[in-house]
């Protein structure tokens, strides 16, 4: 019956039980003298990501002729990064976040990220970090931490970071994606398509599983690792077949980030879509001197998924997006 | 439409990595082998659209092998198969109103009525003055159908049943 649209998505059990969860993530970084921060929705740069698409809208300043667009950020990273270069110290965030295109058992098209950044640790003690407040949330065992590499070669045995464009779409043709494969001829896209469909189910069953030094090529805002020029220093947190978390050790680079963000627009431009306005303040703060640190995002609805045994986004949202 | 049938989509599942390509994992049924196939598609990707057209007729009878349907306009009749009928045979009502799916002129798919009425054949007496809301026992329906029904509704009775979901909604009105 259309007339049920009123009410929650969520039962009022579970929404007491995501402020209790709430309270105790807010607990955790308070007794860890991490402060929280709340930075803008509205800005008037956005991602370049060609996979991230930012919702936009007008705003009409009182004395302006024309109106601007501003965009609904995807994640509060590059305004806490700025904090960051500013000197703010460790800094924690709860806040909504907004990508378009996004909708499924896992997916709203908003959703509450939590995002933290920790000056002076790298990727590898972040890592750390997140698994004490798993086992706080979940009461789960010590997260196993794997490269992706191994565990790529493992279910899959094929080489990730040496394997050609070739064996890549031989691989996909062999596990049933052969039309796909076939017109596709960006390795990152094949990568993705078996690591989601071959490796994600796979691991982190029992217990949190790390995947670390993703591909140099899907670096996004990771250094890419000194030792190994292949890899980045970037991380993913699964869990009973759900990305929970995604983390850097941080670039701090300005003119390469600027080069990767102009990399990302020449990718949309190639594929049809429209570059992105890139986060000058972003840049500037780089520039400035953004200190060591490394930061991470992670999913907090899909945490209460796990944290209250849920299986699908709505169960844990007051009103998902069809309700709102 | 899929290696030149037209198809069904059962299930969309979104598989996204945060940082990554969209994929659509769906659940299609061929229309015309009633194949149930899985297919990965990258988010954006395009397939032909299939020339079908859906018409109202209603449910005369079967003779075992087809079912017929008829036009209350213009009395044409069309007869559909087994693989077009499907597990919506239990649903089918003398006169009621079906939609029917019809590709090149041929029907591949019977869709019936949201809410069908149907006459109770058999099911447990159950217990006096329960009101609805409690467990419910099973009812077979006259077109063998079978629902849950609630423990006051007794054999001979005409019910309302959801077919979307396969539920009971009311005891019908007289």
């Amino acid at each position: 019956m259309q007339t049920d649209n009123w009410r929650p998505s969520a039962s009022i059990e579970i929404l007491k039980q995501r402020a209790l969860i709430l309270q105790k993530i807010r607990h955790f970084f308070a007794v860890r003298d991490v402060l929280e921060v709340d930075t803008p929705t509205l800005s008037h740069g956005t991602v370049t990501d060609e996979h991230l698409h930012s919702f936009s809208t007008q705003f009409t300043h009182p004395f302006a002729t024309h109106a601007c667009t501003l965009y609904l950020q995807t994640s509060p990273e590059f305004a806490m990064k700025r904090l960051l270069s500013a000197g703010s110290g460790a800094i924690y965030q709860i806040c909504k976040s907004f990508r378009n295109e996004e909708t499924g058992r896992f997916h709203n098209p908003e959703f509450t990220m939590l995002e933290w950044y920790r000056p002076d640790f790298d990727h590898v003690q972040l890592m750390t970090e997140i698994d004490e407040l798993m086992q706080m949330v979940l009461g789960c065992e010590i997260a196993q931490r794997v490269t992706y590499q191994d565990i790529f070669k493992q279910h899959l045995s094929c080489d990730p970071l040496t394997a050609t464009l070739a064996d890549l779409k031989t691989l996909a043709k062999q596990y049933g994606y052969g039309e796909l494969a076939a017109s596709e001829n960006n390795k990152d896209t094949l990568l993705m398509l078996l690591f989601s469909q071959h490796v994600e189910p796979q691991i982190g069953q029992d217990r949190p599983c790390f995947v670390m030094d993703f591909p140099a090529s899907q670096a996004a805002l990771a250094k890419i690792s000194a030792t190994n020029s292949l890899v980045a220093e970037r991380f993913e947190l699964y869990f009973r077949g759900i990305e929970l978390a995604n983390g850097f050790h941080e670039l701090t680079d300005g003119p390469e980030q600027t080069r990767r963000f102009q990399q990302d627009n020449a990718k949309r431009q190639s594929n049809g879509l429209d570059p992105m306005p890139i986060d000058e303040n972003f840049i500037a703060a780089l520039n400035f001197g953004l200190p060591n640190c490394a930061g991470v995002a992670l999913g907090i609805d899909r945490l209460l998924m796990l944290a209250l045994s849920c299986s699908k986004i709505e169960q844990v949202i007051a009103f998902e997006n069809s309700r709102a | 439409m899929l290696d030149g049938e037209p198809c069904n989509i059962l299930e969309n599942e979104f598989v996204k990595p945060g940082k990554g390509q969209a994929f659509s994992r769906v659940k299609i049924r061929k229309l015309i082998s009633g194949k149930v196939i899985e297919k990965t598609f990258k988010s954006g990707d395009s397939v032909e659209g299939a020339d079908v057209m859906d018409t109202d007729l209603a449910y005369l009878y079967t003779d075992g092998e087809f079912w017929h349907f008829m036009n209350n306009e213009t009395f044409e009749q069309i007869a559909a198969d087994e693989t077009a009928v499907g597990e919506n045979v239990k649903w089918l009502v003398e006169n009621d109103v079906c939609t029917i799916t019809l590709w090149n002129g041929a029907p591949i798919a019977v869709q019936p009525a949201n809410f069908v009425e149907l006459e109770i054949t058999e099911t447990d007496p159950g217990l006096k003055g329960d009101t609805a809301g409690t467990g419910g026992k099973p009812a077979t329906l006259s077109s063998g159908a079978v629902v849950r029904v609630p423990l006051f509704v007794q054999t001979g009775e005409v019910v309302r049943v959801d077919t979307r979901s396969g539920e009971y909604v009311s005891r019908a009105q007289k």
